[in-house]
């Protein structure tokens, strides 16, 4: 059996294609990327496209957007041949695209942005600005969300820029929208409102192509799954008959099921050999007298909504914004902490949330990206010794496994995963004592997730004290030996793991319940 | 409504605050912050210098007259700007142009001088915006290299010599004369502004050039073809230094290197102070003028008080940087 009859024979009946894509193949410099794939998406349908980092997800998906042409297949959208040269042509389409890095002018109002390009004109070529808002309202009101057309994207959140990108798109017809981890960035009942929407979009005829890496929200909302390994197609399944750990399995290629799941690890006397106490710690708006203390060997996870204080705690831990009242202990030594040079030389690193923007420099090379904050350490005289430095570096792309060729590459160049590994890597060249983690996996696919929580768990059996922030309950609960619950700026709850049976009672905890 | 994001989201103050601003409660003043500045200058001029005869018809219509040819080089560069690139050859534009008018207005005549001088900004705007656009070298360099090419090739030309027009009707109607009642320098100031003003707010030119500015792959994702776009701003910037250096040409009845020289500084000083953002994505050329004219009148108030050259620089480079220093957004 061909590989497009058994996709057709996963197919509810009595619906029609909206984009069939088949026998798609790409090569990059010679490098095959997708090898004979076929992928189709029917009317009014969510379908599922995973896959680890390099599978050809984004490659495929940028041929449909027409950014990328293709070396061999063909693509049909209802059912008829067409070559998607540029993005005006997808466009034309009707393919559009709700970035993963939002693409808004920040500057533009709403309703310059979703006009952007086929703004209303009078007679005389004048933009009619007022027309603009006019129909950005009724896109809003099509969606049923309520979005100010006349505000500045620069001045909302990032849910307002999700709903402008899809309202954008839907301003120009478009009857297929790809969503690429839509939900990165959103808090819980954010998203929730964007799978309503997505419910109200779908019953209308529109299909959704939806990127995402999280399983729970693939489960909620496709209908379709369509997995992708070295550039082929694995395998086409309607939800309903593939189990999370097939889908796992089938990304990853190999079981790592039990990466997931909390390891049990020796007994810790956390409390008795204390390396990082809090008493009291207050700081700006956000943080309100947090206490609490992370001890030799153990892994401390902190949870808490958007907003309940968790980064602001991070921040002040490494000394970016400064403590208002309380204190820091580290192995009993009261920190005093003017910046991050403080909180380096004390034994605290800190792995930020957005790794792009604060943790690498990305036109910098992975090298002088994993040796930049040991520099102290690669003097020689007042120069610096790069030979010193290049043995370092090749050390940690080593030990924590970098797939990288060349050290002197870009890291810009590298996966979103090995992105992240660089930082953590980068940091834990410094052998702190205390280790401080603000959502350490977020946007990295599962493969790389369960080396990352590996890695983490085999810091701390080295006796380094680590403190997991993160929104993802089944990470907090796959690594920590405590759960400390933030809410609003103060310590709510602290669990130990043994505590917490499952994902659903952690949930409660955090929503306050 | 079945569902919004909109109240639910209304924990998160960030989120919620659009919906809730209204007209005046939260006006960005910081983007008003020309016109305020504007207004306490000029009293603060008008109540200390007004027996110095600072609010005379004359000296009032010298204020404009010094900032026409600045505020009409910086509407260009208000565009340049807004799409987050630079142009530092405007000012040896607008000399080279003034040169190249003179000999050709003395040589053949009027149209001649004309096209000549719309030349140099066309041939010197297409340099640029294909070094920039094609070759994607960073306008701050090609436009750095550009500034000394002009100025050099309009020093070689003239060998140093000043180029005098005897062509009454190019002084006249290039700065030198009146239009009825109002100076003819004035009216070119106006045109300039009024076009540029529509053009970068309700053309879907100027939304695109802002678009680019604001976010160059988001640009390029709706459709904007931004290469053609940074070419654009480039030539719309040398075409209009160059009508700046005719109207040099005009209103000193000669054609100099030397004119212009350093104005690309000051027009760079008048968007910033306008309200632009130097790192592109929003302009304003209202703001641009405001941000001429202040520096004019800046200069005047200066030299009325009796204040010599180098006291007035002193003044002039700190009143700029206090006024950025509040114009800047947190």
């Amino acid at each position: 059996m061909s590989q497009s009859e058994e996709s057709v024979a996963s197919r509810p009946e009595g619906r029609d294609a909206a984009v069939r894509m088949r026998r798609i193949t790409k090569s990059f410099d010679g490098v095959r990327v997708l090898t004979d794939v076929d992928f189709e998406v029917l009317h009014g349908e969510v379908h599922a496209l995973a896959g680890g980092n390099g599978a050809g997800k984004s490659t495929l998906m940028k041929i449909l957007q027409g950014v990328y042409s293709l070396d061999a297949g063909e693509i049909e959208i209802d059912g008829r041949p067409v070559q998607l040269g540029s993005i005006q042509d997808a466009r034309a389409a009707g393919i559009g695209m709700v970035f993963q890095e939002f693409s808004l002018v920040p500057t533009l109002t709403v309703a310059q942005n979703i006009s952007l390009g086929v703004e209303p004109l009078s007679r005389g070529g004048l933009i009619r600005d007022r027309e603009a808002v006019r129909r950005a309202r009724e896109v809003f009101a099509e969606m049923e969300v309520e979005v100010d057309p006349r505000a500045k994207v620069g001045d909302l959140g990032t849910a307002y820029w999700q709903l402008t990108e899809i309202a954008k798109a839907l301003s120009q017809d478009a009857r297929v929208l790809i969503m690429d981890e839509p939900t990165a960035s959103l808090a819980k009942h954010e998203a929730d409102a964007l799978f309503e929407l997505v419910g109200r979009l779908t019953r209308r005829g529109i299909s959704v192509i939806y990127i995402s890496h999280r399983m729970d929200e693939v489960y909620r909302i496709a209908d379709r799954i369509t997995i992708l390994r070295d550039g082929r197609r694995l395998l086409t399944e309607a939800l309903a008959d593939v189990t999370p750990a097939q889908i796992v399995e089938g990304i990853v290629g190999k079981e790592i099921e039990g990466q997931m799941s909390y390891q049990q690890r020796p007994a810790r006397d956390g409390a008795a050999e204390p390396v990082l106490e809090l008493q009291d710690v207050t700081a700006g708006p956000r943080v309100r007298g947090v206490s609490f203390s992370v001890g030799r060997g153990e892994i401390v996870g902190l949870a808490g909504l958007m907003g309940s204080g968790r980064t602001e705690l991070a921040r002040v831990l490494f000394g970016i914004d400064p403590l208002g009242s309380g204190s820091i202990r580290l192995r009993g030594q009261e920190l005093r902490l003017s910046g991050p040079q403080d909180a380096m030389a004390a034994g605290i690193a800190l792995i930020p949330e957005d790794r792009r923007a604060q943790g690498l420099v990305l036109e910098h090379s992975v090298r002088e990206n994993l040796t930049l904050p040991l520099l102290g350490r690669m003097r020689r005289g007042p120069l610096l010794d790069d030979r010193k430095g290049r043995s370092l570096a090749r050390d940690l792309i080593e030990r924590f496994s970098i797939k990288v060729a060349d050290p002197d590459r870009p890291v810009r160049r590298l996966s979103g995963g090995n992105q992240q590994k660089v930082v953590i890597a980068k940091w834990l060249g410094t052998e702190p004592a205390v280790l401080v983690m603000d959502e350490p996996t977020a946007g990295v696919d599962i493969g790389t997730k369960s080396e990352i929580l590996a890695t983490i768990r085999s810091l701390a059996d080295e006796g380094m004290a680590v403190l997991v922030i993160s929104s993802e309950y089944p990470e907090l609960l796959a690594v920590s030996d405590r759960v400390v619950v933030l809410r609003e700026g103060a310590v709510h709850r602290q669990l130990d793991r043994a505590d917490i049976p499952d994902e659903n009672h952690l949930q409660l905890a955090v929503q306050g319940a | 409504m079945s569902t919004t994001m909109g109240p639910d989201a209304s924990t998160d103050a960030s989120a919620a605050a659009p919906a809730s601003r209204s007209p005046l409660g939260r006006v960005d003043w910081r983007r008003y912050i020309i016109y305020i500045g504007f207004v306490v200058v000029f009293v603060a001029f008008a109540v200390t210098l007004g027996d110095q005869g600072f609010l005379s018809t004359n000296n009032l219509l010298n204020i404009f007259r010094q900032a026409a040819t600045i505020s009409i080089i910086a509407v260009g560069v208000t565009f340049v700007i807004s799409c987050a690139e630079i142009d530092l050859s405007v000012g040896s534009v607008a000399g080279l142009s003034s040169v190249c008018t003179a000999m050709a207005v003395s040589q053949w005549g009027v149209l001649a001088g004309v096209a000549a001088g719309l030349g140099v900004g066309l041939v010197v705007g297409s340099i640029n915006g294909s070094l920039v656009s094609l070759l994607n070298i960073p306008s701050f360099l090609v436009t750095l290299g550009m500034l000394g090419i002009a100025v050099g090739v309009a020093q070689w030309i003239t060998d140093s010599a000043p180029q005098p027009i005897r062509n009454d009707t190019y002084n006249l109607v290039f700065g030198g004369g009146n239009f009825g009642p109002v100076p003819g320098l004035l009216v070119w100031m106006g045109l300039f502004v009024a076009v540029g003003a529509v053009v970068l707010a309700k053309t879907r030119f100027g939304r695109q050039v802002l678009a680019t500015g604001g976010n160059r792959v988001a640009a390029e994702f709706s459709g904007v073809r931004t290469r053609r776009i940074k070419f654009q701003v480039m030539l719309v910037s040398a075409v209009v230094a160059s009508v700046a250096g005719m109207l040099y040409a005009g209103r000193l009845e000669s054609g100099r290197f030397q004119w212009g020289s350093g104005d690309e500084l000051s027009a760079i000083a008048a968007v910033i102070l306008g309200g632009t953002s130097l790192f592109g994505g929003y302009g304003t050329v209202v703001g641009t003028l405001f941000g001429s004219l202040l520096i004019s009148l800046i200069n005047n108030g200066l030299i009325l008080a009796g204040l010599d050259t180098s006291q007035q620089q002193v003044v002039r480079g700190a009143i700029i940087i206090l006024a950025v220093a509040l114009a800047r957004r947190k």
